[in-house]
């Protein structure tokens, strides 16, 4: 499903991803730990098509397609979503309304009608259960003025609305309480199909609890410098991340 | 990515005969306006009065724009169609003018119309048609153009034409005053709730001319009314005058509404082109408990000068601006509010939203003013603006003159660009740049477009996209 191969990325002229390989197929779930300025972050914003970094080199493939030549849109449109680590507010647009559009916009890249009002409002409510978002929600504006733990659980939401192939979350774990974080992390599994595959990345093994990771990536200064099973996030929650910086020194 | 500009939808001319006067202003043309409309004697001495205090102004210099020298003998004051209106029913409108206001989407056939709009079309100089007017006449509404109401009210017309815009007021309300050829004119008799909406669609379409329109809105004791306010013009190279006034009255506990989509052609992206849209517009809350509102969205024209005001003089009387000003690539605008306090405990508020793009330049300017008698007055004004991208400009120009020592007045202003961050977030979720720009655009200008009617609303969405389309890239 996606392949990247030799992955370097830029932001702002410093070189953050310094040859990444990845490979996920469906049903997968992978988990991406590291250090704080590891390059977990950046990752996920690359393959998302953030304008902000520059791929200087390698190639990514997602569904035989070339990720890196699609605008961030198709990318969206292809299956590809993220959920972010800090989701921005958008004052004035009501969270039914984004969704409205983002979900006509991918509907109508795959050739298919719009979705009418009953269908849309049916297809919320019904979403809205998985992760027990007050209904209240998708009347106020995108983000705005949602706590932390709102903003994450809305992050799934639009999950659960748009069906993705390819789910990346983005430090979904932080700042969430522990009820908030068993939410968040049942409605990722719920959504779990053979179709689709997770990205997982994350400084902690709690959330690891709850999405089992098929594979354990350990990032470090733009690479990935480890890979196992779940075992090495435990082994990581017991050694600290020292014990990666010792044995790969700068 | 692809970004292009729409063409602008409305830019097409019809092939309508015409009758044109010769290019120029003298009172020779002032005196054949009045005489081709076949005006009582007290309009040519209005039109003369106006005529010969212009010949003494000169154009105001004081707005922030860039406004070319414009040759007022260049332009011929007065364009109607030859098949002229009087009509009873839709057979005998000229089936070009029926067509063409078809494809503005304003059919002038009431089956085919909006049921609760009633519409008094306007095309160059001249009213062509005005619908529904029998439905209205039961309630004793009058809903006619101006020309026929000073032939068939004059005694109204008289009274009202001039009192709250005097003729001396600017300079292009001096000219609108001595050439104006046509306009809709409303009366709402005491106690009564205007059924229906009332909209004027005003349609430039001949060539070299100007557009002096002129509209007078008298609700009179507990009356309400909602005006709706629609304009556009064919795509033409040289630039075409506008220049309209709008007056209103409103007297005792009556209230109106008054919303505009300004949407006349605003020139290329290079610049070339374009309406000049300079109007006057104020109305006076003469009577106690009396209320006036204005909305407008301003996204065409090559240049907008026009401040809708209002003038808070009974008691309790309550005004409010809610304006939402796009401009792009080489536009200008220049446009805001005047809050004029004179009675006590009246009340006003000012939403003003102001979206720039492209190279263009746009400017809230607002005054307001609290006259020695207007105790505990208060206003609450809010100017925000957004850029889009860094080559335009967006400036706030408030003042104010508080001359009551118990009356508030409360101003906030911000100026913000569209994040990168938001947009990326849009992105990500499938919206295209341009989608993710009217959304954005259309959240940011929510408080103000939540005030117009329904059927404008879903239009005025569509077209602030539609005019902000290729300013990002």
């Amino acid at each position: 499903m996606l392949d990247i191969k030799n992955l370097h990325a830029t932001v702002d002229g410093k070189e953050i991803l310094r040859g990444i390989n990845l490979q996920i197929k469906p049903g997968e779930v992978h988990a991406i730990m590291g250090p704080n300025g590891s390059g977990k972050s950046t990752l996920s914003s690359v393959l998302a098509g953030n304008p902000a970094y520059t791929v200087t080199e390698g190639e990514v493939t997602f569904n035989g397609k070339n990720l890196l030549e699609m605008s961030p849109a198709d990318r969206a449109n292809e299956g590809l979503f993220l959920s972010f680590q800090y989701p921005v507010e958008i004052p004035g647009v009501s969270m039914s309304n984004f969704l409205k559009t983002a979900l006509n916009a991918k509907r109508k890249y795959q050739g298919l009608e719009p979705l009418s009002a009953g269908e849309f409002l049916k297809l919320m409510k019904e979403k809205k259960s998985i992760v027990e978002i007050d209904s209240k929600l998708t009347n106020r504006s995108v983000n705005e003025g949602f706590s932390g733990g709102e903003k994450k659980k809305n992050e799934i939401f639009q999950m659960a609305m748009l069906e993705p192939t390819l789910r990346i979350l983005d430090e979904t774990d932080s700042g969430l309480d522990i009820d908030a974080l068993r939410i968040v992390a049942s409605g990722v599994t719920k959504l779990k199909s053979e179709n689709n595959a997770t990205i997982v990345i994350t400084h902690y093994q709690r959330l690891l609890d709850y999405i089992v990771p098929d594979y354990i990536h350990i990032l470090y200064h733009g690479r990935i410098v480890m890979t196992g099973t779940k075992e090495l996030a435990l082994e990581l929650e017991e050694k600290g991340y020292d014990w990666i910086k010792e044995q790969f020194p700068d | 990515m692809q970004i292009d500009n729409d063409e602008y939808k409305y830019g097409f001319s019809s092939d309508i005969e015409t009758e044109t006067i010769a290019h120029g202003l003298s009172e020779d043309i002032v005196r054949l306006i009045s005489e081709k409309k076949g005006e009582p004697e007290f309009m040519l001495e209005f039109r003369l009065k106006a005529y010969r205090h212009w010949l003494t102004l000169k154009q105001p210099t004081w707005a922030h724009l860039d406004i070319p020298e414009i040759d007022f003998q260049g332009i011929s004051y007065y364009a109607a169609p030859v098949n002229k209106p009087k009509l009873e029913s839709m057979d005998e409108v000229d089936p070009e003018i029926r067509k063409t206001f078809d494809k503005l989407g304003i059919p002038l056939d009431e089956q085919k119309a909006l049921s609760n709009v009633a519409v008094d079309a306007v095309l160059d100089s001249t009213s062509v048609k005005t619908t529904f007017r029998k439905t209205l006449a039961e309630k004793g509404v009058i809903f006619c153009s101006i020309s026929e109401a000073i032939k068939e009210h004059p005694d109204l017309v008289k009274r009202y034409l001039g009192s709250v815009v005097s003729y001396a007021d600017n300079f292009y309300a001096a000219l609108n005053s001595a050439v104006f050829s046509d306009g809709s004119f409303v009366y709402i008799p005491k106690g009564v709730r205007c059924p229906m909406e009332l909209s004027t669609y005003f349609r430039i379409n001949a060539v070299k001319t100007g557009q002096f329109e002129r509209t007078l809105i008298i609700a009179d004791d507990d009356s309400y009314v909602s005006y709706l306010e629609g304009c556009t013009a064919p795509q033409r190279d040289e630039n075409q005058l506008h220049a309209a006034i709008v007056e209103i009255v409103v007297n005792t506990n009556a209230e109106v509404k008054y919303s505009t989509v300004q949407n006349w052609y605003p020139g290329d992206k290079e610049g070339k082109g374009g309406i000049y849209n300079f109007v006057t517009k104020r109305a006076l809350c003469a009577g106690d408990n009396s209320k006036i509102s204005w909305t407008q969205v301003e996204t065409g024209s090559a240049i907008t000068w026009k401040y809708p005001s209002c003038i808070l003089k009974g008691n309790n009387s309550v005004g409010e601006f809610y304006s939402v000003a796009v401009t792009n690539n080489y536009q200008q605008a220049d446009t805001g509010t005047k809050m004029i306090h004179l009675g006590a405990d009246t009340r006003s508020t000012i939403i003003s939203k102001g979206i720039s793009a492209g190279k263009s330049q746009n400017s809230y300017r607002g005054l307001v003013k609290m006259a020695p008698g207007a105790h505990r007055a208060r206003n609450y004004s809010v100017c925000d603006s957004l850029l889009l991208g860094d080559k335009c400009g967006a400036h706030t120009f408030p003042y104010s003159d508080i001359q009551n020592p118990t009356a508030q007045f409360e101003h906030e202003a911000t100026t913000s660009k569209i994040s990168e961050d938001q947009l990326f977030y849009c992105m990500q979720r499938g919206i295209s740049e341009e989608d993710a720009i009217g959304l954005i655009v259309n959240g940011y200008a929510k408080d103000v477009l939540s005030k117009l009617p329904m059927e404008f609303a879903v239009e005025a969405q569509r077209l602030l996209q539609v005019s902000l389309e290729g300013s990002v890239g």
